[in-house]
Formats: C-alpha cells, structure tokens, sequence
C-alpha cells in the first residue's frame, strides 16, 4: 500500500448531518474539511465564492441557523445538526427572495462575485433589525467587500428590500 | 488549504487539560478558530490534533456580587449582544460590537482571543485598564492570572501548556467610574488601541484611581503605570494639562514596532491622542 493510501485509510471520519437549504444532508467529513470546500466542492453549490480566505472580504459569506458565517474558515463539522443556508437556497418555488429581487431592480452589482454573501449578509441583517439605520446597515454590512459598484447601490437595494418585506 | 489533522472532542475541562499535557506541542486548543484556521491555512502552524473544547460549556455571562463572570467560550456576539453587559460594562459591548466583522464576532470567543495572542485584538487592552482576572484551570487546580500579567509577547501568554483559560472575571465598575476603549486603524485591524478606567473624587474636582493600558502597538498590550502615576489624584485641570506628557509616556512604553499598521513614530503619536480622548471620554461618564 503506498504512503498516501496508508494515510488516507487512517483517515478520521465525522459523521455530518445538517439541513442544507431546507433538505437534509447525511454524509461524512474529515476533522480539516472547510465547510466552502464541502458545499462547492462535494455538493456542488458554488454561489459562495472563495476570495480572501481570511475572513475579510464576505464572498464566502452563508447563513448557519440564520447567522452569517466566512464557509472559507469553518471547519465543515461545525454544522452538525444546524441549518445551513446558501444562495441556492434563498429562492422559494422559483419566486426569487425580495432582497435578489431588489439587486437587480437597482443595480446592486456589477460582475456579481461579492452579491451571494452580500445577499446572504443582508438577509441575516433584515431577520434581526426588519428596519435598519443607514448607519446600522453600514456597520453591520462592512465586512462585506465590493470591488465594482461601490457601495451606493447596494445600500439602496438592501433599504428598498426591508422596506418591501416590511410592507409584505 | 488545511493539512490533516485528528479532532479531540473532551466533554470535562480535565479531559482536555489531560489530551494537552499528553500531546504537548503537537496539539493544540481549538474553539472559534477564527485564528487558529488561519495560521493552519497559511501553513504558519501545523499540529497533529486539535482539541475541540467547545463541548465545555463555558459560555455564561454571570454577575456575582462585584465580579462579572465571563466564560471563555462566549463569542464576541454574545458579548456585543449582552443585556447585563450592556448595564454593566457597556465600554466592553462597544468594543465587542467593532471587533473585525460580524462574521468573525459570530465564530472568535473571547478566550481565544486572549490565548491566541494576536497583537492586534482589542479585548486584552481593555480587560487590563479593567483590572480583570483570567481563571487557568488544569481540570484539578486554578489560579488566577491578572489580566496585566497574562500577556507575555505577541502569540505568547503565561498559560500553561496543560491550562485551559476557563474564565474572565472583570470587577464591576464602581460608582463615578468612567471606562473609555478607543482604537484607530485601517480596515479591521487596529494600529493602536488605548483603554481608560477611572474614578473621580472630591465633588469630580479631581481624578481618584486610574488604570491606563495600550496594545496593538507593540507585541503585546501593557497597562502603563508611569503614565498612570502622571494623572493618578491630580486635580482635572493639572491632569489635562498632564495629558501630552502621560501621552508622550505611555507612546514610548507602549514599545511600539513599525510594520504595515504604520510607522514606530506614527503610532507613538497616536497613543497620545488616544490618551487624551479616552480619558476625556472616561471622566465624562464619571
């Protein structure tokens, strides 16, 4: 047997079992798997991208039980037994989510590579505070980069998003 | 890209003292892992077995009488999200709440932040203006280590390789007690930050205690008692005219080193303007 096989067949096995947009997932993990490995990589969802890898930029961004998390650095077992959103699964029978809906009616995105965790972050953001401040969105949202539009358009699609779930 | 590791789950703080002691330098605690990943990622450190104590519990915020309890494993959310913080402590809620982003404050835990090191993070510069205490606990015996006394270099604490930091306990601020925590820097992380506590007295015609700290300047941060001295039961107005020189003082203790967050000379001013500022801020609130 050659070295790497001898090692891989030592190899620590997780069982992992977590609800990834809505349907249940059952399968195993290694201890060093990253949970953006896992979902683009395994399951073949790649909305979150990989940029920074340092848990600066956000295009990593996903929601864990509604809670934004950088999938970049989480260890893929940390999320047994949650609920693990990702931009795949923010559509609902087809009807795209208010805040995707108010990207594209405002421009909030240029070349889109930032706009999955952008959504997702803001979606976190809207579930707690249904009706941020300015400065509240600013602050909660700033460790979500954009390198196109700058931020103007994207404040504005994520103000007109609350404001229609608010009326909804 | 992560190399290989074995995962240890202990469900006892004993437990894990024990796979710590028994695995030395080759394993390593593991809770947020908001710094450690990144160290492994970037192939700055690599160990064999990392030890998940996130089993333990460790995540109450209690009072208890005059002490504020805070188990290792609250992440910065909860800090930043704390009622009873926020009516106690709330200079520590701010800083939570401006900790690098709300991913990061949703996965880093106190007590990670503090073993981790990292020169610049901005809880230990606080925690010591404070006067708070880090409870080490091998699974069969405590101690205390004063939040001063902790930090030896950047990446280096007095924790034993056996300890685990299993508690901080901040002293409730006493009544005409103001605590200011101020920080400057690019992006999320800070070049200087600068933590004020103190008391005023005499009908708030002078200042009574006071604890001074500086950190991410240097390796580590530091509670700056020369400084200290320069302001301690001065009148207001011969301490505001002691500013500039407890900032001068404390700028050349704060050791600082010149890298990307901006040159020895640079940050040296900056303590001093901080100084000023979270001092102004700290006696306000008195």
């Amino acid at each position: 047997m050659s070295k790497a096989m001898a090692r891989r067949s030592d190899a620590q096995k997780i069982p992992l079992s977590f609800t990834l947009n809505g349907r249940l997932q059952e399968l195993e993990v290694e201890p060093h798997e990253l949970l953006l490995d896992l979902v683009r990589g395994r399951l073949g969802l790649t909305g979150a991208k990989l940029s920074c890898d340092v848990q600066v930029c956000g295009a990593c961004t996903l929601l864990v039980d509604g809670r934004p998390v950088s999938a970049c650095t989480t260890l893929a077992f940390e999320v047994r037994g949650r609920s693990v959103l990702t931009i795949e699964g923010l559509a609902e029978d087809g009807k795209l989510h208010p805040l995707q809906e108010a990207f594209i009616a405002h421009g909030g995105f240029q070349c889109g590579f930032c706009t999955p965790g952008m959504i997702l972050a803001a979606k976190a953001l809207l579930d707690e505070n249904p009706n941020p401040s300015e400065e509240e969105l600013k602050h909660f949202m700033h460790g979500n980069l954009c390198r196109c539009t700058g931020y103007k358009k994207i404040i504005e699609s994520i103000m007109a998003a609350a404001k229609k779930m608010r009326s909804a | 890209m992560l190399k290989r590791f074995r995962l240890e789950e202990p469900e006892s703080v004993k437990e894990a003292c024990e796979l710590l002691g028994r695995f030395g330098e080759n394993a390593k605690v593991y809770a947020g892992g908001t710094e450690l990943l990144l160290a492994m990622k970037e192939g700055l450190a690599h160990y064999e077995r990392l030890v998940n104590i996130k089993k333990l519990g460790l995540n109450q915020i209690k009072r208890d009488n005059g002490t504020i309890r805070i188990g290792a494993l609250c992440t910065h959310r909860q800090l930043e999200t704390s009622p009873e913080l926020q009516r106690v402590l709330s200079a520590l809620v701010k800083l939570e709440r401006n900790v690098a982003n709300v991913r990061v404050r949703q996965a880093g835990t106190l007590g990670g932040n503090l073993c981790f090191a990292e020169p610049h993070a901005d809880p230990g510069t606080l925690l010591i203006a404070l006067g708070a205490k880090f409870l080490a606990d091998t699974g069969t015996s405590k101690r205390e280590i004063a939040a001063e006394d902790f930090f030896v270099d950047a990446y280096e604490t007095r924790l034993a390789a056996d300890e685990l930091l299993t508690e901080i306990q901040v002293p409730a601020p006493a009544a005409h007690c103001g605590v200011a925590y101020l920080k400057f820097g690019y992006l999320e992380r800070p070049s200087v930050g600068v933590a004020v506590a103190l008391t005023a007295r005499d009908a708030k015609k002078s200042v009574g205690d006071i604890k001074i700290a500086v950190g991410c300047a240097g390796p580590a941060p530091k509670r700056m008692a020369e400084a200290e001295a320069l302001l301690r039961g001065k009148s207001i107005d011969e301490a505001t005219r002691g500013l500039p020189k407890a900032g001068e003082v404390a700028g050349r203790a704060a050791q600082a080193i010149s890298d990307l967050h901006g040159s020895q000379e640079y940050k040296e001013h900056i303590v001093g303007v901080l100084l000023k500022r979270a001092f102004q801020s700290a006696l306000s609130q008195c």
